[in-house]
């Protein structure tokens, strides 16, 4: 169980695998997640299911590996198992059913975003599709993401690639030079939490309704322990069952990004121990 | 020999010493610290103690078994009703059950039922082979929700009847609040872990890091092929205060804090992976079992100052006797009468401090207990830079949103309609802490063997009518 059967190096730092799952590919839906565990000794992290094929009964995740426990992931290769594994968690995206939609991709973000975009693709919805990186060697998933839009703009940070500039600069400027809001049901935008945070105060703006994913710490995925908690319009919502996605404008950006460092002094420890290997 | 008026002393780790490990406390009887206990029972004719044991234990005969040297015999006679005793003699609040009726409690102390049954349960683990019976299977499923003490009891008496039983568990190790609740100074996890083996060799499956309601639904679990279902879920969703503050770095619920440290092993970091903060000046909210292990493992984790803040008074406290004493003696400051109003913050975010106020005791309420009312005008800060939320848990909401029929009341607990734990919705049994809110391992136990036996009755019956 949880073997990866694939797996694909996106950018020196992203990772892509395709894990067998089949009970949580049964049930997949795009906007949930999945709780994992690597050692023993291993913490408990969410990943976005990035993809899911329900015949082949496999589930795709995409990481990037910034923390100790995303590290090891890495250092998994084809064959390897996941010790544990655990999902589908969270609500599904409510997605709409007709009109037109932005989705916004900051990094790699731009994986759980691609489940919603190949949805909304299905269901016949004009996708307009903005994704960026810090650089043009990090931008990620990006046939598959111009496979279901029907306009794709990338954008680096280093203008090395694109439009110079970040992805909520874009989304500004499209609004501003053509791009009638009032003509856009939606925007999903999903990346680190500056980048979303800087979207939604561009929507905001321009009174485009938002639709962000929050990925704060969690331990147990369940509602078990509110260590996700986010505040969502004055009210504390817990990410993993009430989320992960929430209406942007109503996020309180500073508390999440507070609480999304907690540990970073912890991580500096873990990280500098060695049993990674040493060589990252 | 005359009779002892005050029972035997167990021995514990020096608190000087048990408050920086995590090793367990309480050290238990010797051979002859529980020959000399047992002699003092006067194996009454109609004992009192029996009326007090939630899973009627026979106890005068187990202790009269001890003080013949007949140690198997004896957890025998405490297994044929209580199929986790390592465990109830640890954890169980003996002094409101079985020793508040004993009779020797009118003169002096009752007889320390719960550290006899510790004894013998731990001298089996010891010596004894707790024997797996002859299991004749009869070939019909029963799926379990929950690998608590009420999923395992259920799962192992239907087991014994010869069903075959697979227990779903969402966490990725078995044994609910025993493992990722009760920390391990209290109940080593190696206790647990042979009660779950126990459970496993009598044939139960169990699946971890799979998640009823997500996973796989109720409704799914009858397509598959299981003919009943029992749900002991818990109550694993924590309350927080709705004060001003409480999303502060450095603010936990009880449940992520223990969790952290008793599932996760936190407490090893970073020789395990999930980090913990936990400050110096560690206030606890509550003043309950939770709070008290909290509070203690904060202690442990380097807390110069532990402390418990709880809204009423000494008398109200609800967490076992034996480990308000351990608290106190390990040196936990208990700040009664005294209920946050807001929780202050630093510039990055952190905790610096914790606005109280103090209470007085008014009219009693429903519950007979006085109210504790706040003495306008009393607010002071304490000097924290942890607080903890110890104020109760209630069921989570997963399975009454994923479940047509399944009914719960508000606060969240399962509607039952019997005692033997029938849901709303048919072949669909429920018990322990997923029906009555945060209570005890026991009343969990004793729960899911009664639905255990009501199961086999319906299912053994033929019916097709519920
Ligand atoms: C810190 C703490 C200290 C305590 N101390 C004591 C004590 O000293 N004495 C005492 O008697 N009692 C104590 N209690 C209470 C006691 O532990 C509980 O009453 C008891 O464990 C309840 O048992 P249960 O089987 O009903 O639920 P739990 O032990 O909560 O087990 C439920 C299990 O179900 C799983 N689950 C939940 N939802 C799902 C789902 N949808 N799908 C699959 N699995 C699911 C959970 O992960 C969990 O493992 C304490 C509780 C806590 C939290
Ligand atoms: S009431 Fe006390 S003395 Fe009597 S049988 Fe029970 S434990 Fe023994
Ligand atoms: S991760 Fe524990 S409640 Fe959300």
């Amino acid at each position: 169980m949880n073997e990866i059967l694939k797996k694909r190096v996106l950018t020196p730092v992203t990772k892509e695998i395709v894990v067998s799952a089949p009970r949580i590919a049964r049930k997949a839906q795009p906007g949930q997640f999945v709780i994992l565990r690597v050692s023993e000794e291993g913490e408990r992290i969410p990943l976005t299911i990035a993809d899911f094929d329900r015949e082949e009964g496999t589930v795709t995740l995409v990481y990037q590996e910034v923390g100790y426990t995303t590290r090891l992931l890495g250092k998994l290769e084809t064959n390897d198992s996941i010790m544990d594994l655990a999902g589908p968690l969270g609500l599904p995206a409510e997605l709409p059913e007709k009109g037109r939609v932005v989705a916004v991709g900051g990094g790699v973000g731009v994986a759980p975003l691609l489940p919603k975009c190949k949805e909304l693709h299905r269901r016949g919805i004009e996708l307009i599709s903005i994704i960026g990186a810090r650089s043009s060697d990090l931008v990620i998933l990006e046939d598959e993401m111009r496979a279901c839009s029907n306009e794709l703009h990338i954008c680096t940070d280093d203008g090395s690639r694109g439009f110079k500039g970040f992805v909520s600069d874009k989304l500004k400027q499209m609004f501003e030079t053509g791009l009638n809001p009032d003509e856009v049901d939606e925007v999903i935008a999903i990346g680190p939490i500056p980048m979303m945070k800087a979207t939604c105060a561009v929507t905001k703006e321009f009174g485009v309704k938002t639709w962000v994913s929050m990925n704060p710490i969690m331990v147990d995925g369940t509602g078990m322990c509110g260590a996700c908690r986010v505040t969502v319009g004055g009210e504390t919502k817990f990410a993993c069952v009430d989320g992960p996605m929430f209406d942007g404008h109503l996020v309180d950006w500073d508390e999440a990004w507070r609480r999304a460092n907690s540990y970073r002094e912890q991580e500096h420890i873990a990280n500098e121990r060695c049993r990674c290997g040493g060589e990252h | 020999m005359a009779l002892k008026k005050s029972r035997t002393e167990m021995p514990v780790q020096d608190p000087e010493v048990r408050k920086s490990n995590f090793d367990e406390v309480a050290l238990g009887y010797t051979e002859e610290m529980a020959l000399e206990e047992a002699s003092r029972c006067l194996n009454c004719k109609k004992p009192f103690c029996v009326d007090g044991c939630p899973v009627s234990v026979r106890i005068p005969e187990f202790i009269k078994l001890i003080t013949e040297k007949k140690y198997q015999e004896a957890i025998n006679v405490v297994k044929s009703t209580n199929s986790l005793p390592a465990v109830c003699g640890r954890v169980c609040p003996q002094e409101l059950q079985c020793e508040s009726k004993c009779i020797l409690g009118r003169r002096g102390e009752p007889v320390a039922i719960g550290r006899l049954e510790r004894f013998v349960a731990d001298w089996e683990m010891e010596h004894g082979n707790a024997e797996v019976p002859e299991i004749k299977p009869n070939g019909k499923k029963v799926a379990i929700v929950g690998a608590g003490p009420a999923g395992l009891t259920c799962a192992g008496d239907l087991a014994r009847l010869g069903y075959d039983v697979t227990i779903f568990e969402s966490l990725h190790e078995p044994g609910g609040v025993l493992i990722y609740g009760i920390p391990e100074f209290r109940l080593p996890k190696d206790i647990v872990r042979r009660e779950v083996d126990y459970v496993k060799s009598l044939g139960v499956k169990i699946e971890t890091s799979f998640i009823i309601g997500r996973t796989m639904t109720i409704e799914e679990l009858f397509d598959n092929g299981f003919e009943a279902v029992f749900i002991g879920s818990g109550a694993g969703l924590p309350m927080f205060m709705r004060i001003p503050g409480e999303n502060l770095n450095g603010v936990y619920s009880a449940n992520e804090y223990l969790t952290r440290i008793n599932l996760m092993k936190a407490y090893k970091f970073p020789e395990f992976d999930t980090p913990i903060v936990s400050g110096k000046k560690v206030a606890v909210v509550g003043a309950g079992n939770v709070a008290m292990d909290a509070v203690r493992c904060a202690l442990r984790l380097g807390a110069e100052k532990a402390m418990i803040v709880y809204r009423r008074g000494r008398e109200e406290m609800p967490a076992r006797a034996e480990e308000i004493h351990h608290a106190e003696e390990e040196g936990v400051e208990f700040h009664l009468l005294t209920n946050p109003v807001q929780i202050l913050g630093d510039e990055k975010g952190w905790v610096k401090g914790m606005e109280c106020i103090r209470m007085e005791l008014g009219e009693p309420d429903k519950s007979g207990r006085r109210r504790p009312v706040p003495i306008q005008g009393s607010e002071f800060v304490m000097d924290v830079d942890t607080v903890i939320m110890a104020l109760g848990t209630s069921p989570n909401p997963i399975l009454v949103q994923t479940t047509d029929g399944l009914d719960a009341h508000k606060w969240g607990g399962l509607i039952t309609q019997s005692e033997a734990g029938r849901t709303t919705k048919s072949r669909v049994w429920a018990g322990g802490d997923a029906v009555t809110g945060s209570a005890t391992v026991i009343l969990a136990m004793g729960a899911g063997k009664a639905a255990a036996k009501n199961i086999h009755e319906y299912l053994e019956s033929g019916k097709t009518d519920w």
